[in-house]
């Protein structure tokens, strides 16, 4: 068996004969952080309940650490933390003693409670308000205290259901920081998110939801490459005679879009920075400028669905 | 499909957050606070009246539940101790749906039964808790009050009474608790569970002889009572006074005296003297259906809830 710790194959659920989740096959490598993308209601929040096992599978099959969670759930969620939508805290206890009623329902030795939860608070950047009541606590505080309870958990694997839906961009940051950092520690991350740009960013993989459907799965790179054919656009600024010509003659670039005076776009397959730079001093002229611009997950979204929505119409 | 692991796994931690819960609470305390005095108002009023007539009363003790003025204690409690178990379990689960903590809670390693148990046990210890302690109270009070102890006898049947009040709470909590179950707005639960009681307590035994008399077809007065008890039992606070009326008073011989003297006849039953007392045995054999009843109400709503709360999808 491949070192993969969460493995679903034609999942489906139903609520009343309609299709929410829809034969949805997908898996996720030990150590990687897993996006799972799409508008609300595509079906994201459904998958990661039937994984915790906290809603019934309808159809298909889910291996979470080789366990199935509809048959095991207390094995799956003993060793998986979740961190759910607007995740909610006991507002009347602080911030200790909600994590030290978890504690004591994961069955944390007693001996080590504490410890533990000083750690994990400390480590989200939450020390000083351990005895502060939850009430007083931000949105961001709240989510970062959801992610002290899956450090304090020790989970092999952090289930992140929309983590920065709701943030200002400082407080993001900070998430996604300490989302980083549990890679580090190799817990694997799955998260959920409809913000395409800020998830971006830490997903090593992701699939892109649509209507209980996995529509697109793969690397962002690769997603680009498959959506919007050259992902890649390089912008060049050179001065000199018959540029245009030359860099449309560098492999891997598919089109030349002149920009203005001595300016060009080229889209590509890959990142053709160095042979477009060769192309220009080639051709004895000067390169003033060379940029490239990755291609962004937002661009792919809105243009693989832009298409499927013509083809939905159509039919 | 066998589940794996203990369904009660985290139980003990649920119910004893739910007991640090309730008695932290503001409105719990307010209602107990508020059950506690007037019964300690309404128990010390009583007692000048009782003790004229210490000489003749082999049951004094007892009359300090059922004589009470300006209303008898056990009224009383049969109307305030739905209020506090309702106060209890109205937004038990609801709340946590609410508060966003139940997918949180869930995703930790117990079942969702743990988590029903444990709400049930813990709002079932806070109640005895609390009953015990109104009872103790009702105890000193007449001890200091009356100048006289309770004999063995009546200190048993204080104690029956005791434990049918703990189940009369208990149906109530259960009943507060399918409801917060059912219901995703607390509001909601807590006004259907305040209508049910006030329905239960007050409306059902005023319609329930006129809804009998309209179906019965015995001729005889027997036959119209039993029709008209019958439908009157189907609330759990008449269950509770016929417990009560029975346990409380030796010298009670049927459910159905009370009835009877209030239209000028009196049960004869051969061989027996009229009055003389039976024993703790009899009486709680009287009432044995009614006490099963109100256990088995409180179980089915229980067992009611238990199964939407399965059914139900976590998230919010």
């Amino acid at each position: 068996m491949s070192d993969n710790v969460i493995e679903v194959e034609n999942l489906t659920k139903r609520y009343d004969g309609t299709a929410v989740v829809n034969g949805i096959s997908f898996s996720v490598a030990r150590g990687e952080i897993f996006g799972l993308l799409g508008p609300n209601g595509a079906g994201k929040t459904t998958t990661i309940l039937m994984l915790l096992g906290l809603s019934d599978i309808s159809e298909g099959r889910a291996r979470v650490l080789g366990r199935d969670p509809a048959r095991e759930p207390l094995q799956v969620k003993r060793r998986v933390g979740y961190l759910p939508d607007q995740v909610g805290f006991y507002d009347n206890l602080t911030a200790a003693e909600n994590l030290r009623y978890t504690a004591r329902l994961m069955g944390v030795e007693r001996g080590e409670r504490e410890e533990k939860i000083r750690a994990a608070l400390g480590h989200v950047g939450l020390t000083d308000v351990t005895d502060k009541r939850v009430a007083i606590f931000s949105r961001g505080m709240r989510q970062r205290l959801g992610l002290a309870e899956i450090l304090m958990k020790e989970a092999e694997i952090a289930i992140l259901d929309e983590p920065t839906s709701g943030l200002d961009p400082q407080a993001t940051v900070e998430l996604l920081n300490i989302i980083r950092e549990l890679k580090h520690q190799g817990v694997t991350v799955l998260l959920s998110s409809h913000l395409l740009e800020r998830v971006q960013s830490v997903c090593d993989r992701v699939a892109l939801f649509n209507q209980g459907n996995i529509a697109l799965i793969g690397t962002v790179p690769e997603l680009g490459r498959q959506v919007l054919g050259g992902g890649f656009r390089v912008e060049v600024e050179a001065e000199g005679q018959g540029l245009a010509e030359r860099l449309a003659a560098v492999p891997g670039v598919q089109q030349v879009e002149p920009m203005g005076q001595g300016r060009w776009r080229l889209s590509s397959d890959h990142d053709v920075r160095p042979e477009a730079a060769a192309a220009v001093v080639g051709a004895a002229g000067r390169l003033l400028r060379l940029s490239v611009e990755e291609p962004s997950l937002e661009a792919i979204y809105t243009s693989y669905f832009k298409t499927h929505e013509g083809e939905r119409h159509a039919a | 499909m066998q589940r794996e692991g203990s369904a009660l796994h985290g139980f003990g931690v649920v119910t004893l957050k739910e007991i640090a819960d309730h008695f932290s609470s503001i409105l719990v305390v307010v209602l107990v606070v508020l059950v506690t005095a007037t019964a300690i108002v309404v128990v010390s009023m009583g007692i000048t009246p009782i003790k004229e007539s210490t000489a003749e009363d082999p049951f004094l003790f007892l009359r300090l539940f059922t004589r009470s003025s300006p209303l008898p204690l056990v009224a009383l409690l049969s109307f305030l101790v739905p209020l506090i178990a309702i106060g209890l379990g109205f937004d038990s689960v609801n709340g946590e749906h609410n508060r966003r903590t139940l997918s949180r809670i869930l995703s930790q390693p117990i079942y969702r039964d743990a988590l029903l148990f444990g709400k049930f046990a813990g709002g079932l210890f806070t109640l005895t808790v609390t009953l015990i302690v109104l009872w103790l109270l009702v105890i000193g009070l007449g001890l200091l009050g009356l100048g006289v102890p309770p004999n063995a006898e009546e200190m048993a049947r204080a104690l029956v009474l005791l434990v049918v009040t703990i189940a009369y709470a208990g149906f109530w909590f259960a009943l507060a608790l399918l409801f917060s179950i059912v219901f995703r707005s607390a509001a909601t639960a807590a006004l259907v569970s305040l209508g049910i009681w006030l329905f239960v307590t007050i409306l059902w035994p005023l319609f329930s002889p006129v809804l009998a008399n309209a179906v019965t077809s015995a001729g005889d007065i027997l036959g119209v009572l039993d029709t008209q008890q019958a439908f009157a039992r189907l609330s759990p606070a008449v269950l509770f006074n016929e417990v009560v009326a029975v346990v409380l008073d030796p010298s009670v011989r049927s459910t159905q005296q009370s009835l009877l003297a209030g239209m000028g006849l009196a049960l004869i039953e051969r061989g027996a003297i009229p009055g003389a007392p039976i024993s703790l045995l009899q009486s709680v054999l009287i009432v044995w259906p009614q006490i099963v009843g109100l256990v088995a109400g409180s179980i089915l709503l229980f067992v009611i809830g238990y199964i939407v709360f399965q059914r139900q999808a976590v998230r919010a």
